[in-house]
């Protein structure tokens, strides 16, 4: 079966980010970007299921200007087998992006679409499940637990109260979860192979979609700040201004 | 204008975190419905009822929303959504998993785990793991909206509004419900906890957690965890804090062996008071800790329980 992995190309999750001075957004100006940590998890999972033999071909695709070809490229030395960018200048909304990756599904037909729960720039956490609704497939969201079983496959999702399991009929769509899996890292000799791998570039515009933004972002402003407290010597110290200064225990 | 508000419920209990998110529908403005979708859930919608400001409750109890499987509640929404100009849910795992679902389906923008409402159309909103706050005004005629519930205070429960019962089954027949592998604990919910108690990496095992229970017990705190603690097998990924766990803010946060990695802060920097325990005079929690101690957590645990 075919696997569709779509990954984002987003700032390292290490990165302490700066909002601009005018608060027109995030300064994102000579920051080292990385592939968001969830989809590095959804390669992984595409990647076992093929080295299971249940997946036989992964398909990277991945939507922004030219430089998200470096993140297509990292995930095919993660052992996807071809990618696809589909290129814009434009910042999209999640709608957007499910908008044209609904035209991916329909024209490679996959049994499988593998995304990241969330972008850790965007914190939406809204693309897979849109992308399943313009599908109309049914989707196991925040994945800690992927099986296929034949036509279906079951999906251990993590819930606030703990864990559920649903059985999906394929095709359908999964985004991943922090505890699915511990990506592996790319090899040199697989890094010098992903350069001769195909990645077929596509124009955004092409797809016949209206991407207007729905939404106008008005500003960015740093969080307030917190300011560091003080350091106590004991513990009977930290009961008294517990009790007598925050006020916070009785 | 009129307002629809997902009830969080589990078929027994209506969610105190909805009572934030009717807030947050409250600061908005207009008239605001509540849906109970669920099976064998007349105990909620009874519940609901109650919930101050809100004029009417709609319940649709059907087996099709037992588990509250997206593709089913989902296609609920969007045909209920005709009356409506905002579309409301908790940003816990259940609004997240079917809210973008519904907003797809409308073919309209969501905005995600707003924590302040600005007008009837701009919100405010977290991004980068709480690193900036973006206030985004949204051009669709139809508003779907998830709410950080720990940023709205809970509205009384002096209410008394209509319930309705729905007829319509909506079932999209893709998906069904195998198990779930509930934690069971005695404690209060953490997402709404006025004392959280969290242990990282610094706690060595699992077993140590049970440092952290006497001084829950002492002060009706949750137990909550890192990343770290988590990955490492010491506790259930529920107890996770941070961007990809739960987001607390509670009156007073202890970490106990947490070092105060990005990821963590954005789950519990809104707290009011933050406690650090560390024995990393360095660790970048005290940055943000309004006492710190500096020591080694298993000296200062039994010290700590022995003195509340």
């Amino acid at each position: 079966m075919k696997v569709l992995v779509p990954i984002k190309r987003v700032i390292d999750y290490n990165v302490k980010v700066r909002v601009k001075a005018d608060n027109s957004n995030v300064d994102l100006a000579n920051v080292k970007m990385a592939i968001n940590p969830f989809c590095e998890i959804a390669v992984e999972e595409a990647v076992r299921l093929k080295e299971a033999g249940t997946a036989t071909e992964i398909i990277a695709v991945s939507i922004g200007d030219k430089s998200c070809q470096e993140q297509l490229r990292t995930a095919l030395a993660l052992g996807a087998d071809r990618a696809i960018q589909i290129e814009t200048d434009q910042n999209l909304d999640s709608l957007h992006v499910a908008k044209l990756l609904q035209k991916v599904v329909e024209e490679e037909q996959p049994q499988l679409v593998i995304l990241g729960k969330q972008s850790i720039d965007s914190d939406n956490n809204q693309t897979g499940q849109m992308l399943a609704a313009l599908t109309g497939l049914p989707q196991g969201t925040f994945a800690s637990v992927v099986k296929v079983d034949g036509d279906k496959v079951n999906v251990t999702r993590e819930v606030d109260g703990g864990l559920q399991t649903v059985a999906l009929n394929m095709p359908a769509i999964v985004t991943t979860d922090l505890r699915l899996n511990e990506p592996r890292y790319a090899s040199l000799p697989n890094i010098m192979k992903a350069k001769r791998k195909p990645l077929d570039v596509k124009a955004a515009s092409d797809f016949g979609i209206d991407l207007t933004p729905r939404s106008t972002l008005i500003k960015v402003t740093p969080p307030s700040e917190r300011q560091a407290g003080i350091k106590v010597e004991s513990v009977d110290e930290l009961v008294e201004k517990l009790k007598n200064e925050a006020k916070v225990i009785s | 204008m009129s307002i629809l508000v997902f009830a969080e419920h589990d078929n027994n209990e209506l969610k105190a975190d909805t009572l934030k998110t009717v807030a947050a529908a409250q600061a908005i403005g207009g008239d605001i419905n509540i849906l109970v979708a669920g099976a064998n859930c007349s105990a909620v919608a009874e519940q609901a009822a109650k919930v101050n400001g809100v004029s009417k409750v709609l319940v649709a109890d059907n087996a099709a929303y037992e588990h509250q499987l997206a593709e089913n509640i989902s296609l609920l929404v969007t045909e209920l959504a005709g009356d409506y100009e905002h579309i409301i849910a908790t940003a816990l795992t259940t609004g997240k998993n079917f809210m973008p679902r519904v907003a797809a389906l409308l073919d309209v923008a969501q905005i995600s785990d707003i924590i302040g409402v600005e007008s009837a159309d701009t919100f405010v909103r977290p991004i980068y793991a709480g690193n900036a706050i973006a206030t985004v005004q949204s051009l669709d005629s139809k508003k779907v909206i998830t709410v950080r519930a720990t940023a709205f205070d809970a509205v009384a429960t002096d209410g008394n509004a209509e319930i309705v019962a729905l007829d319509t089954v909506t079932d999209a027949g893709t998906s069904s419900h195998v198990s779930d592998e509930l934690t069971e604990s005695e404690r209060p919910d953490l997402g709404a906890a006025s004392v959280v108690i969290s242990g990282g990496r610094g706690m060595q095992n699992g077993d140590n957690f049970k440092l952290l229970e006497g001084i829950a017990d002492k002060l009706g705190a949750a137990i909550g965890a890192s990343r770290a603690a988590v990955d490492a097998g010491f506790v259930p990924n529920d107890m996770q804090v941070g961007q990809t766990g739960k987001i607390v803010a509670p009156d007073l946060y202890i970490a106990v062996g947490i070092s105060g990695a990005i990821q963590h802060l954005a789950g519990m920097k809104d707290s009011k008071i933050i406690v650090a325990i560390n024995k990393d005079e360095e660790a970048p929690i005290f940055q943000v800790a309004d006492y710190g101690i500096v020591a080694d957590l298993f000296d200062v645990l039994p010290e700590l329980e022995a003195k509340l």
